[in-house]
């Protein structure tokens, strides 16, 4: 099947059913979006799937065909994602970093849509999972970053 | 021979069966020698080349002997030897030393853990940085021929004022590292610090945002085969037989199938065609080897009614007064007994291990670990080789909270091993999550009994019996006493009670158990606080004025409770009216890892359930480095507290966990986050720990503010278990 990742259309011999995720990583070696439960429980899988934040290992890869796929290895190439990464930094979120990948795009996709949310469209937004307990700098930078 | 000596002397191979001092709960109070033991340098300084390189574009890299897994140690060391060195941090690469004897530096061993880096190893980055920087002063004075005492240094600039002649650290770089070390340097004074005691930037933060960290899951190796496994339900058992054998190896993509100890292994061209063959194969188990087996029948609820139920004697921890006499001649006495359960560690990072034989005989490991040479010993002793023949490449860890230790049936490196062996290939496993929940070394489930005496002016006595056995006994072979992860935090209290025993009736965990963030802390303080907090209401006492008149005397411990009373605007307990909630508030303290913490938590219920609204928790780690990186710890600690605290329990039926990923085993979401308000005292005190000591008070402060708030004395953990209102 042909999978459009990243403004690159690609050739991947997968079986249908086989999680966007794992195509992702193994296929393009894109190891920047993150496998944590493979549930679509904690989010840092993450992917933009024509721009909407995408749990992407419970997405079977022929859903995606014909779909313009973004993984965190290009988010700095939108002014929206620049800004989100520029917050990340600035609020020293990160503490593991496992995770980040998912909440960046997450971020991104919430500001594309909405560049000025409500407290409440940003909790509905972010609501991936963070082990570090990274949530309030995440809240501190997502608010940065629309601010901007 | 003192705990420390103990350890030095137990080669990394054998240490798992040693005695390692509470690994888990380091208490650190004896003096570290900050070098590590070369016979033929004895009057030397600090082994710089093992651990320092300077480039000639004027950078530098930092091979740290503690591993990084989101507290930030590797921003710290560089902030601490950029300062003696006089290079600003963000020109440091640092990367995690291999094993060996230069790294042992807790005294000839280390471990990432029991929140020990930075103190540990502050004297010794110090006096690298200072003897790096000597030694390039001495190279600008041999190309220079002046005397190096002419010569001063600016950031990555030597300089001598009276010629006006200055070379950056790059032109001399070669030729310092050539020079030997100086036997003594002089450090810098504190007044003149320039980073340390300010919040430097991470170094790995524009790395992580961008998804351009690597961990052992992203390692890739030439010619690697991608492998799984289904663990046995429960340790002890093992395959005997694969009924579907022929269909699994004819899987598209499936090289073969191992049958491990304890355990099936598929290895495929991907991973996913791994993971989907071992979800494909249908196994029959037996009985097999295992030093831990777990039992068949065992469960969660029974072995809390074991631990309630036991009646051995206690082995006596700490005493003053005389707490019987005390009890039996008072008229006001409560008891009760306190429970917490297994908790996962639940790191975000899956473990996994990457093997590779390579031609002469040795092996890479690419893998998560906070112990890399108890990782060599082990992994050389999994593949029969020589430990020297293993080189351990410890990755950034997504996550550990004590996770990636040596827990022998907990880690993936010995399968990954042996499929590698078995494939002549190398090999990467990853565990699913599913996997992590069903070897983890959760937490042990722990229980203590209290009985108290108040009076007008406060608890009289105090008797607590804790039940059970710490990870420390189970990894180390520590005894019930000197086995501090068993009982810290019922333990090491500061509260001037004049009668007052604790003991601990040793019970053996049939689980395997581990070190979770905070370890004994993590479920002791809670215990202990709300039991002090029963007192408190017996007398009719307020329970934070309770704890100010507990510590009259003790001002490094007076200041921070007021302190913190302070910073959440003055204390109130409640209940009180905001934003048409109904909250209140409680208190607690804890003493870990050789820091001092006191939180105040604000509750409400909302539709039934217990919603924190604010911590407010004052640190004291007695010196700094980075108040950045220990509000971020601290704010991470208070996370996890209020997680463990609200809902996490791991429950096991029939000698199985029954959760096995997050949909059965909850973690703190975004949105049950508290607003988090830290403080940092630096009093001055020896330098303790970060990484774990904001942890412990937040559970016991949260509930309680539901006492506080609803009357209900809550003395089982999780609270999602309980029926409030």
């Amino acid at each position: 099947m042909q999978l459009t990742v990243n403004g690159t259309t690609r050739e991947v011999d997968v079986d249908p059913d086989t999680p966007l995720l794992w195509v992702i990583r193994e296929e393009l070696g894109l190891t920047g979006t993150k496998y944590g439960c493979g549930i679509a429980a904690c989010g840092a899988c993450t992917v933009l799937v024509d721009g909407y934040a995408t749990r992407s290992c419970v997405t079977p890869a022929s859903s995606a065909e014909g779909t313009e796929i973004r993984t965190i290895e290009t988010v700095e190439d939108t002014d929206v994602g620049r800004r989100v990464v520029e917050a990340w930094v600035e609020n020293q979120v990160p503490q593991c970093g496992y995770c980040q990948s998912g909440q960046v795009l997450a971020a991104t996709a919430l500001l594309s849509e909405t560049p000025n949310p409500t407290d409440e469209d940003v909790e509905a937004a972010m609501s991936n999972l963070c082990r570090c307990g990274t949530y309030n700098k995440i809240r501190d930078a997502v608010r940065s970053a629309s601010e901007a | 021979m003192t705990l420390m000596q103990r350890l030095t002397r137990m080669p990394a191979k054998v240490s798992r069966r040693g005695f390692l001092a509470g690994s888990g709960a380091l208490v650190l109070s004896t003096t570290i020698p900050v070098r590590a033991p070369k016979a033929q340098e004895a009057a030397a300084g600090p082994d710089v080349p093992a651990f320092l390189e300077l480039h000639t574009d004027g950078t530098a890299r930092l091979l740290s002997p503690f591993i990084e897994g989101g507290q930030g140690v590797f921003t710290t060391f560089a902030q601490i030897i950029g300062e003696e060195l006089d290079l600003a941090p963000e020109n440091f690469t640092v990367t995690s030393a291999p094993p060996g004897p230069p790294y042992g530096v807790m005294g000839g061993f280390r471990i990432t853990g029991g929140s020990a880096s930075t103190r540990t190893a502050y004297g010794l980055m110090r006096q690298l940085g200072a003897s790096a920087r000597a030694m390039l002063l001495q190279a600008a004075a041999a190309e220079w021929d002046v005397d190096a005492s002419e010569l001063t240094t600016e950031p990555g600039v030597v300089v001598h004022a009276a010629s006006n002649r200055r070379a950056p650290y790059g032109d001399l770089a070669d030729a310092a590292m050539a020079l030997p070390v100086p036997a003594e340097v002089a450090l810098k004074d504190e007044a003149d610090f320039r980073w340390i005691k300010t919040a430097v930037p991470r170094l790995d933060v524009y790395e992580k945002s961008t998804g351009k960290a690597q961990y052992a899951i992203d390692v890739t190796v030439e010619d690697m085969l991608l492998a799984a496994v289904l663990h046995a339900p429960r340790l002890g058992l093992t395959p005997a037989s694969v009924a579907n054998l022929a269909e699994v190896e004819g899987m598209r993509g499936v090289h073969s199938v191992h049958l491990l100890n304890g355990a099936v292994g598929v290895v495929a061209e991907k991973f996913w065609q791994a993971r989907n063959a071992v979800a494909a194969l249908q196994v029959e188990w037996t009985e097999g080897e295992a030093e831990w087996p777990m039992p068949a029948d065992f469960s969660s609820d029974s072995f809390r009614a074991t631990l309630s139920e036991a009646s051995g004697d206690a082995v006596e921890i700490e005493a003053t007064g005389d707490a019987a006499t005390a009890l039996s001649e008072a008229d006001n006495v409560i008891e009760a007994q306190y429970d917490a359960p297994f908790v996962v560690h639940g790191q975000l990072e899956p473990p996994s291990a990457t093997a590779r034989f390579n031609e002469d005989g040795t092996l890479d490991l690419w893998l998560p670990n906070q112990a890399p040479e108890q990782f060599q010993g082990a992994a050389a002793s999994a593949a029969g080789i020589e430990p020297a023949q293993v080189r351990i490449h410890s990755q950034m860890l997504g996550g550990f909270f004590g996770r990636h230790f040596l827990y022998r049936t907990a880690n993936p490196f010995p399968q990954a091993i042996a499929m590698a062996q078995a494939t002549g290939r190398p090999v990467k496993l990853i565990w699913s999550r599913e996997e992590d929940f069903l070897r983890d070394a959760p937490r042990p489930l722990g229980l203590a009994r209290f009985r108290g005496a108040v009076g007008a002016d406060g608890p009289v006595a105090l008797e607590a019996t804790v039940v059970g056995e710490g990870p420390t006994q189970r990894w180390y072979g520590a005894p019930p006493g000197p086995d501090v992860s068993a009982h810290e935090g019922i333990s090491g209290k500061s509260y001037a009670i004049a009668n007052s025993y604790v003991g601990q009736v040793p019970v053996a965990n049939p689980a395997v158990i581990g070190y979770w963030r905070s370890v004994g802390h993590s479920m002791h303080d809670f215990m202990y606080e709300c039991f002090l907090d029963e007192l408190a209401a017996a007398g009719g006492l307020d329970p934070y004025q309770m704890r100010l008149n507990l510590l009259s005397g003790n001002d490094r411990l007076h200041t921070l409770l007021t302190r913190t009373g302070e910073l959440s605007g003055g204390w109130q307990s409640g209940p009180y009216e905001v934003d048409g909630t109904t909250r209140a508030r409680g208190v607690a303290m804890a003493s870990p890892f050789g820091s001092e913490a006191a939180a105040i938590a604000e509750v409400s219920l909302d539709r039934g359930e217990v919603r924190v609204h604010n911590v407010w928790t004052v640190l004291d780690p007695g010196q700094i480095v980075n108040p950045g990186i220990i509000e971020a710890q601290v704010q991470s600690a208070v996370a996890l507290g209020v997680s463990q605290t609200l809902v996490e329990e791991l429950v096991y039926e029939n000698g199985e966990p029954t959760a096995r990923n997050f949909d059965g085993y909850p973690i703190l979401r975004p949105d049950q986050m508290p607003a988090v308000h830290v403080d940092i005292i630096e009093s001055g005190a020896e330098m303790g720990g970060v990484g774990e000591p904001g942890l412990p008070a937040v559970g016991p402060a949260i509930v309680n503010a539901v006492y506080a708030l609803t009357g209900q004395r809550i003395r089982s953990l999780p609270l999602s278990k309980h029926s409030f209102g």
